[in-house]
């Protein structure tokens, strides 16, 4: 790993052969963009990090001291001086000097805090939604929705569980008419990627 | 049902979470790495020597872009460093990393990578590309060039 030459730029092959490394020459021309993947817990947030990823998921910690904390909501969590939010990532090269990263939201509740560094500077959103539980991804496009931040909901379709019809879910979270519904199965990296070009192709269209 | 899963001094492969997450019937797998599972803070802390975020706020985001710069040896600096410091000038000097990766393959805390690479930033040995702001964002380009890369996958 450390016998590659740093000063030898890409010759444009777009298949990621050189990450970040080779951007046109200039690793300076490297773009980080970021996607957050929310949903209630079990929706199946680190399984979709994992199918689309080039990268094993990653996992990165935050610890929290008493002074990262809000003033409000911290019921259960007094004792405590420092807290760890755990969050899953993934990384895709879409081509020399352009990386998407992919970031699985913590649990919702205690950590909207941590939410807020995360969907700051992104460029959208997939909210996963367990039709058996669809309630769980409510805060999630609440909080989206508050934000102004683009999303998606993903239905991730179990096997076993019921289908429903994408407008049937649509009224249930209440969502404006604009905001894409799709079926999906978050295991599958082709589903991922359909997933994430159309949450690209909304974000297109609200600009 | 999980007592007599021994989790030891490894750390659990993050493809078990994804694997257990969508029984939706355990505790999350995350709450194990709370309170005694959470790390040696005191070694953190003396790592960062008691500080607890960089001097420049904002500089390093999750995704900022961090890579060494070219001729480390040339600041005769790097005696000073501590071993972690070293580390995450080894792991960006090839291709930049983010600030999320550095944390995740040095297994440190973000807040503690973040005070190091202020350190490192402050000593000219990195270079930062922070993101791109949201208000200049997306230009159109930039987004059908993210939506061919998607296409390639």
């Amino acid at each position: 790993m450390a016998s590659v030459h740093s000063d030898t730029p890409s010759c444009g092959d777009p298949d990621k052969a050189g990450g970040l490394r080779s951007a046109a020459g200039s690793p300076w021309g490297a773009v980080a963009l970021k996607i957050l993947v929310a949903g209630g817990f079990g929706a199946g947030k680190t399984t979709l990090v994992g199918a689309v990823s080039e990268i094993r998921p990653l996992r990165t910690e935050e610890q929290l001291s008493e002074l990262g904390r809000p003033v409000d909501d911290t019921a259960g969590i007094e004792a405590k001086r420092t807290t760890t939010v755990a969050m899953d990532f993934g990384r895709i090269d879409l081509r020399p000097g352009l990386a998407l990263y992919l970031f699985g939201t913590p649990g919702q509740d205690r950590f909207w805090f941590v939410w807020d560094e995360l969907a700051q500077g992104a460029l959208g959103a997939l909210v996963l939604a367990d039709t058996r539980r669809l309630a769980d991804c409510f805060p999630s496009v609440d909080f989206f929705e508050q934000r102004g931040i683009p999303f998606v909901i993903a239905v991730n379709c179990f096997e076993g569980t019921e289908t429903y019809a994408p407008e049937d879910v649509r009224e249930a979270l209440d969502l404006d008419p604009g905001v894409p519904v799709l079926l999906c199965d978050a295991r599958r990296r082709e589903d991922g990627k359909e997933l994430l070009i159309r949450l690209v192709e909304h974000v297109a269209t609200r600009r | 049902m999980s007592e007599s899963m021994s989790i030891e001094d490894t750390a659990p492969e993050p493809l078990a979470v994804s694997a257990a997450e969508p029984s939706g019937l355990r505790p999350p797998e995350e709450e194990r790495w709370f309170d005694d599972e959470a790390g040696p803070v005191v070694r953190l802390f003396s790592m960062t020597r008691g500080r607890v975020r960089p001097a420049e706020e904002g500089l390093f985001d999750l995704i900022s872009l961090i890579r060494a710069v070219d001729q480390v040896e040339l600041f005769g600096a790097e005696h000073a460093l501590e071993p972690e410091q070293h580390a995450i000038l080894r792991l960006c000097r090839d291709e930049p990393l983010s600030v999320a990766e550095l944390g995740s393959y040095t297994d440190l805390p973000v807040s503690v990578v973040r005070v190091l690479l202020g350190d490192l930033h402050e000593t000219g040995l990195i270079s930062v590309i922070r993101p791109v702001p949201l208000a200049q964002l997306p230009d159109e380009r930039l987004l059908r060039d993210v939506i061919n890369g998607l296409r390639a996958l």
